[in-house]
């Protein structure tokens, strides 16, 4: 939450950050039941556009990765292209059991999960797969520390 | 129109003091909108101004000087032809603007597609590229009924004058040549059935997917003007009388712009994408049929007495 003693227009950054959380998809080799789960919460029932979510077609646009899946050697490429063209800030939603354990692959020589080995994950949201109400409370949470994001001088890097 | 007068026009009303915050609801209340119509509730009004404020924050991503002069140019370029083309409408009956106002104004609501064109090849992405391509086979397709519609109507008052062209084009022209513009005016915002440019989950963001950050910010205030210009340019030549108050020519325009807001969220909510020759089929068979019928009654009108 905003401490005193900041500016008018840090915490209208804060507030906006808050406010639009774009959401890029990737699908690292998941069973499709996380992603189902996590369309579902863009349907009238949940409808998480309220909160000013949307899904984003490119990197470039959006704040939020969310990665389902175990990460499989033949994904693992892109989601590090992914991951590097998503513009700081940026957090990384891992939905499901399979981003965070490898779930029941663990163990396979496809896989090369979990996935905090390969980028940095600031939310697990466990579950096979999690609740549509689980995800949005686990976007809510990464969005959280969206807003509380500091620039260092080093560049990037929390 | 003397030089403080074009000031006004430029910064106050209906230039950036009025068209920034008029975008900003527009874009919003098309957002509720759609929602209310697919039984959301959707997001709140204020939601485009978030946007672009988070936008502006976002680290810029490391480019080639060439090609960050190039796609920060591009929307800023966009941004300022709309706003040159706010400037020039005549929304009060005092302002008599200066002839060939009309094809100035033209001209400048077309450079934000033609900059988009631009910036989806300039991008180098091939979602870029099959944007930009759809843009310019859709902005082919309506440009040339609705600039023909356009030309009837200018035909039929026998002026370039705007203020002229709206007070004195008779219904016979105005009907079918508003009905082309009306019919093009979705093309020109990319809304449905005609977001074909920037399908979402078919070309990620079309001609703005290698964009972020402040770039972006950009495009979205461009857009959020053209809508302000587009729909305020239609409500000035659907009218064809001004109040001698500058109140209620406000008003009006006002309420024409925002009634035009909804029906085109409406259409946009109640319609799947075309394809693409499914778009540009339309276009040039019943917006050209449209826009020919204008132009056939308009030249009739002129030199009927033969």
């Amino acid at each position: 939450m905003s401490a005193p003693g900041k500016g008018i227009l840090f915490r209208l950054v804060e507030r906006a950050r808050r406010r639009s959380a774009w959401l890029f998809h990737f699908n690292a080799g998941a069973c499709n039941g996380c992603d189902i789960e996590l369309i579902t919460c863009l349907t009238p029932r949940y409808d998480v556009e309220q909160l000013g979510i949307k899904l984003e077609g490119s990197p470039r646009q959006a704040d939020v990765l969310c990665v389902s899946g175990p990460v499989t050697r033949a994904t693992r490429e892109a989601l590090e292209t992914i991951y590097g063209q998503i513009p700081y800030p940026k957090v990384v939603v891992a939905i499901g059991s399979c981003p965070a354990t490898c779930n029941v692959f663990a163990g396979s020589p496809m896989i090369e999960g979990p996935l905090d080995r390969i980028i940095p994950v600031d939310v697990y949201i466990p579950g096979c797969p999690p609740r549509p109400h689980q995800i949005i409370q686990g976007i809510a949470q990464a969005i959280e520390r969206l807003a509380e994001y500091r620039a260092t001088p080093a560049g990037g890097e929390r | 129109m003397n030089a403080w007068r074009a000031l006004f026009a430029l910064l106050v009303f209906p230039g950036l003091l009025y068209a920034l915050p008029m975008g900003w609801f527009m874009l919003g209340a098309g957002r509720k909108l759609t929602a209310r119509f697919q039984g959301r509730i959707g997001p709140p009004l204020s939601q485009p101004f978030y946007d672009v404020v988070k936008l502006l924050a976002k680290q810029p991503v490391a480019r080639v000087p060439a090609e960050k002069w190039l796609l920060t140019s591009l929307p800023l370029l966009a941004v300022g032809a709309v706003l040159g083309a706010l400037a020039l409408l005549p929304v009060f009956s005092s302002e008599t603007g200066f002839v060939g106002d009309l094809v100035l104004l033209v001209g400048l609501l077309e450079l934000p597609p033609l900059c988009m064109i631009l910036a989806g090849y300039a991008s180098r992405s091939i979602y870029g590229e099959v944007g930009a391509t759809r843009e310019a086979a859709l902005s082919i397709a309506s440009n040339v009924p609705y600039l023909a519609a356009l030309v009837a109507m200018a035909a039929a008052a026998g002026s370039l004058h705007l203020s002229q062209i709206a007070v004195a084009t008779p219904w016979m022209v105005r009907l079918p040549a508003l009905l082309t513009i009306l019919l093009c005016l979705p093309v020109k915002l990319r809304t449905n059935p005609f977001s074909l440019s920037n399908a979402e989950q078919e070309i990620l963001a079309g001609p703005l997917t290698e964009f972020d950050g402040r770039q972006l910010a950009l495009w979205e205030l461009a857009h959020g003007l053209e809508w302000v210009a587009l729909t305020g340019f239609v409500a000035t030549l659907a009218v064809p009388l001004r109040s001698s108050h500058l109140f209620f020519d406000f008003l009006g325009f006002v309420l024409i712009s925002l009634v035009l807001v909804l029906l085109l969220n409406l259409l946009a909510a109640a319609t799947a994408r075309f394809k693409l020759w499914q778009a540009t089929r339309l276009l040039w068979r019943w917006a050209s049929l449209l826009a020919a019928v204008a132009l056939a009654v308009a030249f009739y009108l002129r030199h009927g007495g033969y």
